[in-house]
């Protein structure tokens, strides 16, 4: 059963991530607004995928992407950046601090789905 | 003498008879062999005919074969039709399936509050984030001046909106008619003008205009609309309409309580000596 965490500041994006993630078997959505309550999660819940957004206030996804790679507890989770930030530059920073895939909004729920799916397995 | 002439004519008549017998055998023996050659042709005969029988037996069977093999080739042509009709269906079903959650989710969020200010910000969520607008802002109506009035925005600063007249450019035409306005074609200008939108979609109540939403710049990597962008858009008229409209009613209503309510309290408290 993988635990999904989905940190997004935006309710709108949360729910129709979160409907979508409800087509990959098993999956346990667990919804974060910032990135410093999704590390609270972190150290809370065992996770197997972050779905993470980059403009978020608090702690914007691209500091929980680094601080997440830089703890060896967390570090192998797979991060998954979900932004409007659509430019190949953004692209590169997110991969290059350690996301593992980028998906720009808006995105199409079916993509996402095959992204995950592809990662978790 | 007589009788040894006897003997002698005796013998050469056993040795005759004998002759006759060697030459007997000798034309036993031809004919033997030439039967055996005989039944040898014959017996080639007989299998050159079976092998005939044979080859027509392989011929028939591999025509069968060749008939059943063509049969499955077409059965599995027929298959692999089938296939890429189902996997079509199927990318249609997950695309109808992305756009009514889509749909769901902005008019679950558009009806999740009776807060003014939460639904328009729900707005601004769902045109940045379901439609990928980088610049947009939204108008409403004041019906005294007769004016669209900016009230939220994105991308641009608020107070450099100007106030609209109903009726004048894409903005105000469109508010007067209540028909979207979709320009050609989308360009990525780097600087936008207020009043030049590339979309304009009327918020409204049946025929009444409330307001509009006026798109002036998409994300960099939206380069056109989808079905489901006109479909949002269709929703955000009708939907976000009421939703602004009910909820400006609610919070009025909710002042207007709690304005009567102070009164009431000032009304019950004792006057003091």
């Amino acid at each position: 059963m993988p635990n999904i965490l989905v940190v997004e500041d935006s309710a709108t994006m949360r729910q129709l991530i979160g409907f979508a993630m409800r087509r990959i078997p098993e999956a346990r959505v667990i919804e974060s607004t910032d990135g410093v309550d999704a590390l609270k999660k972190l150290s809370s819940e065992k996770i197997d995928l972050i779905l993470a957004d980059i403009n978020m206030p608090v702690m914007d996804g691209l500091k929980l992407v680094s601080l997440v790679r830089g703890n060896p507890l967390y570090k192998n989770i797979p991060i998954i950046i979900i932004t409007t930030e659509g430019a190949e530059e953004d692209k590169k920073k997110a991969l290059a601090i350690g996301a593992n895939a980028y998906l720009p909004k808006p995105i199409q729920t079916q993509d996402l789905i095959k992204l995950v799916n592809s990662i978790i397995s | 003498m007589d009788k040894e002439s006897n003997i002698t004519k005796k013998a050469d008549e056993f040795l005759q008879i004998f002759k006759k017998g060697e030459e007997f055998t000798k034309d036993l023996l031809k004919e033997n062999e030439r039967l055996r050659f005989r039944i040898a042709q014959l017996e080639e005969t007989v299998e050159q005919s079976h092998n005939e029988e044979r080859i027509e037996l392989y011929e028939e069977r591999i025509k069968m074969l060749e008939e059943e093999h063509n049969s499955l080739l077409e059965k599995h042509r027929q298959v692999e039709e089938e296939n890429k009709d189902f996997a079509s269906k199927y990318v249609e079903v997950e695309a109808e399936n992305n756009n009514l959650a889509n749909l769901y989710v902005a008019s679950y969020q558009l009806h999740s509050t009776l807060d003014f200010n939460e639904v328009l910000r729900i707005v601004l969520e769902i045109i940045i984030n379901l439609i990928g607008a980088e610049e947009f802002a939204i108008f409403l109506m004041d019906d005294k001046t007769n004016e669209l009035i900016p009230v939220a925005s994105e991308g641009l600063s608020l107070s450099g909106i100007p106030k609209i007249k109903m009726g004048e450019g894409i903005i105000g035409t469109v508010a007067k008619k209540g028909e979207g306005y979709f320009s050609e074609g989308i360009t990525h200008v780097s600087e936008v003008d207020a009043q030049s939108p590339i979309v304009c979609i009327p918020l409204k109540i049946k025929e009444h205009v409330l307001g509009v939403i006026s798109i002036y710049k998409l994300f960099v990597q939206k380069n056109s609309f989808s079905n489901i962008d006109y479909e949002l858009f269709n929703l955000l008229a009708g939907h976000a309409a009421t939703a602004i409209f009910s909820s400006r009613l609610y919070t009025q209503s909710e002042r207007k309580l709690m304005t009567i309510q102070s009164f009431l309290d000032l009304l019950k408290e004792k006057p003091r000596r």
